[in-house]
């Protein structure tokens, strides 16, 4: 009750502050060319205030004060405490204040650390921040108050659905967030450098901080969700091009290319309209990911909450910031790029733009695959889904070439190179192919663009562990490319070597088939804090592999859902996986049972292309 | 110059965008069947139930006056309420009544049929639901009243006495 109310007035103060500090910034940055002090604690005043109004949420879910709307929909009593916290997130309204503590955080961290730049680029800077902000206070505030008052207050909540309470679905949206509100200060930033003609090499210098951090927890974020999916969903899938993933998805890209446009502007004043555009891209693909989840205007496993109102709030401030930065951009922007230094065809940055434009290629294939059912919906009333052949076909042939690319374009000089060791080059990518080939010869002997695939894949790999070697400076860049090449040969073999078994057995019964036998020993039913849990005991034995495995049914009473736990056997060459559900009102029940190699290993690459960001990020703090 | 132009092309192109996403937010997302009154009955051929033979829908709706297509099956409780209603309507001159067998067992049909009496001129089968589909149905009992290949009611639900007397309204 208290809780609430606190937290409740500090936001309206946190609103007022976001106008305080608005007027204080344009008043600053037209009489004076230093930064008003006043604007940094505001800064920080809004930030507490809105940290004072997270944490009176997360004390009326922990104390389950169901006189608050948001609590009473989305948490009950016998829930254990870790998810009663990360309930406070789990639901649109405390996701969005979440997203705001971030905002508020970024813009005060920003200042603090970016002291050695123009003072009038830092005010502007705060300007557009304060403006994202401000939309964010009105949107939560107006639309989706996480503090409404429920009166009569009721004894007993409506539960957390069950599906989210898993360790790793707890921190991924913070996490997830952080990347997502972190291209937000990038995307200020760009506008305020644009309008000042600030896009220099310090500029780049001193924002690619920002891009790398919001990277590093972009990819995290994306990897605990792809986690989190394949364990619990049940499929055995990490990644369903669902139209929730592919937002997540079409930022990171945009975010990658922009790092590696960055590293160029860092050496020479080329390629800033990429930059800019990127920047630009970046943050409103992040905006218009959480209109798509937010207003359910499409279909999805992840669809929250289906209010148009919500929908249209989003939708035209997303498109208030697209149309400021266009006239920003067009207005602004001189093109004043020096054409006396010209690109060489043998440079790193020729690869670098191929490999852009190759990136740009794949981001216009999801975004198209990810809207257009809403265009020829609204266009002609027709209902399609675009699935994953869709996006295989259009992408993985263009995977080729880049995969090249990039194997050979950190070997280039900046401006103009020659390539040395041209046979070793060769050599190697003959050697690859050959491999692929014989590998894939004994699977599938009938896909030739497999093999080829995969030799490409084979081709990076082998030249970032030479380039381990050779180039001991770039570890940081080594690592990362090491961590893309080991994760794209990961998922092709997991496609390729992938086996899937479906049957419906009862206790005591058994399936065979010529090389493994899964038997179905008993069903243990045990009463749980908040859920009934019916766990399988199944013994598998295949050629090499004998095992136990406890695949587990949860009956949740608030709500009532039933979720099927995987049980899941990871060993360094192979998971194994089953799940079971009910077969409606049968002694029966749907086993399957699948065998997933290399799987710890796209879950290990992603890390490793983590950590490449993370050294890059520690080195330039240095 | 060419900038400006590039500029209105893209502050269009976006504002077109802002106009198919705002359009489609006021669109549900859910699944609609498409049939609805006034539309034109779907062609499709089907088995009946007695003969097993297959019969095209031309064949069925061909003559000048009207047809009641009722949707049934023989596990689906409310049909059996509104059966008797069904067989009330027989005795009509002016109406063919068409019953289609939703996602049924042959045996239990069959049964249900004897025990609660035929008031339909054919039965076809619909074992997959398809038919129903087609017909935009969104469950069972579902009925239309069709004229000319045109569907001019369309009942969701049981038909209760009130439907019943506006049916006879409208075939006078």
């Amino acid at each position: 009750m208290l809780s609430s109310s606190i937290g409740y007035y500090s936001l309206i103060f946190g609103l007022c502050v976001s106008i305080v500090i608005i007027f204080l910034s344009i008043r600053n940055f037209k009489i004076s060319n230093n930064l008003d002090k006043k604007i940094l604690i505001f800064s920080f005043v809004q930030f507490a205030l809105v940290l004072v109004s997270f944490l009176g949420l997360i004390s009326a879910f922990v104390f389950s004060d169901f006189s608050n709307e948001t609590v009473f929909n989305n948490s009950h009593t016998t829930k254990p405490l870790f998810y009663k916290i990360t309930g406070t997130w789990g639901n649109h309204e405390g996701s969005l204040l979440l997203w705001l503590l971030v905002l508020t955080l970024f813009i005060f961290i920003f200042l603090l650390k970016s002291k050695n730049q123009p003072n009038k680029y830092r005010i502007l800077t705060v300007i557009f921040q304060q403006i994202i902000i401000f939309g964010f206070f009105t949107f939560l505030i107006k639309t989706s108050n996480p503090f409404n008052y429920l009166f009569p207050i009721n004894e007993e909540g409506l539960g957390l659905n069950p599906i989210l309470q898993d360790p790793a679905l707890a921190i991924h949206p913070p996490i997830l967030y952080l990347g997502y509100v972190g291209s937000s200060i990038i995307f200020s930033s760009v506008l305020a450098a644009t309008t000042l003609n600030n896009i220099n090499i310090y500029w780049a210098k001193h924002i690619k901080v920002w891009v790398l951090t919001s990277w590093v927890f972009l990819t995290l974020g994306i990897l605990l969700g792809s986690i989190w999916a394949y364990y619990e969903l049940g499929w055995g899938g990490f990644w369903f091009w669902d139209p929730v993933e592919n937002v997540s998805l079409m930022p990171w890209l945009a975010l990658t290319t922009l790092f590696h446009c960055l590293l160029v502007l860092e050496k020479r004043p080329i390629f800033k309209s990429w930059v800019i555009i990127l920047s630009i891209s970046t943050f409103t693909l992040s905006m218009c990911g959480t209109f798509l989840v937010r207003s359910g205007i499409l279909n999805s496993v992840h669809t929250f909450a289906n209010d148009p109102e919500r929908g249209l709030f989003i939708l035209s401030f997303l498109f208030v910031l697209v149309f400021i930065s266009i006239f920003i951009f067009f207005i602004f922007h001189k093109n004043d790029e020096n054409y006396s230094s010209p690109i060489f065809l043998l440079s790193k940055e020729t690869s670098l733009v191929i490999n852009n434009w190759f990136m740009m290629y794949f981001l216009s294939v999801i975004l198209i695959g990810t809207v257009y059912p809403i265009f020829l919906d609204v266009i002609s009333s027709q209902k399609i889904s675009v699935g994953p052949p869709f996006y295989h076909k259009l992408l993985i042939p263009f995977l080729i070439p880049f995969l090249i690319f990039m194997a050979i374009g950190p070997r280039l000089k900046w401006i103009k190179s020659e390539l040395k060791g041209k046979s070793n080059l060769i050599l190697l990518l003959i050697i690859s192919l050959f491999l692929s080939f014989f590998i894939i010869r004994n699977f599938d002997p009938n896909y030739l663009l497999n093999s080829i695939l995969i030799g490409s894949a084979f081709y990076l790999f082998f030249i970032t562990i030479q380039d381990f070697f050779i180039k001991k400076k770039r570890l940081s860049q080594n690592v990362a490319h090491f961590g893309f090449s080991l994760l794209i040969l990961s998922i092709l073999f997991n496609n390729i070597l992938s086996k899937e078994i479906i049957t419906n057995l009862r206790v005591g019964e058994s399936y065979k088939n010529k090389d493994l036998e899964i038997v179905f020993n008993d069903l243990i039913k045990e009463d749980k804090k908040n859920y009934v849990s019916f766990t399988g005991n199944f013994s598998i034995t295949d050629k090499s592999f004998k095992s136990l495995l406890k695949p587990e049914l949860r009956v949740y009473n608030q709500p009532n859902i039933i979720t099927s736990e995987a049980d899941i056997k990871i060993t360094l060459y192979r998971d194994n996986f089953i799940t079971i559900n009910s077969v409606k009102n049968e002694d029966y029940f749907n086993v399957r049972y699948l065998v997933k190699p290399f799987m710890l290993w796209i879950w290990i690459s992603v890390l490793l292309i983590v950590l490449g960001g993370l050294t890059s990020l520690l080195k330039k703090n240095d | 110059m060419t900038n400006k132009k590039t500029l209105i092309v893209i502050t269009s192109f976006f504002t077109f965008i802002f106009l198919i996403f705002f359009k489609g937010l006021n669109n549900s997302n859910t699944y609609k069947p498409s049939k609805s009154q006034n539309d034109t009955i779907p062609k499709f051929s089907a088995y009946s139930f007695y003969e097993k033979k297959i019969i095209n829908s031309e064949n069925i709706f061909n003559e000048k006056k009207f047809y009641l297509l009722n949707i049934w099956s023989s596990w689906c409780l409310p049909c059996r309420d509104e059966h008797p209603l069904i067989m009330s309507l027989k005795e009509n001159k002016k109406l063919e009544i068409i019953g289609l067998n939703y996602k049924d067992k042959n045996k239990n049909a069959k049964k249900f049929i004897d025990d609660l009496g035929n008031p339909y001129s054919r039965i076809l089968l619909d074992n997959d639901g398809t038919k129903a589909i087609e017909w935009g149905a969104y469950g069972v009992p579902e009925t239309f009243l069709i004229f000319d290949n045109k569907i001019i009611k369309k009942y969701i639900g049981p038909l209760n006495p009130e439907s019943v007397l506006e049916i006879k309204n409208y075939i006078k």
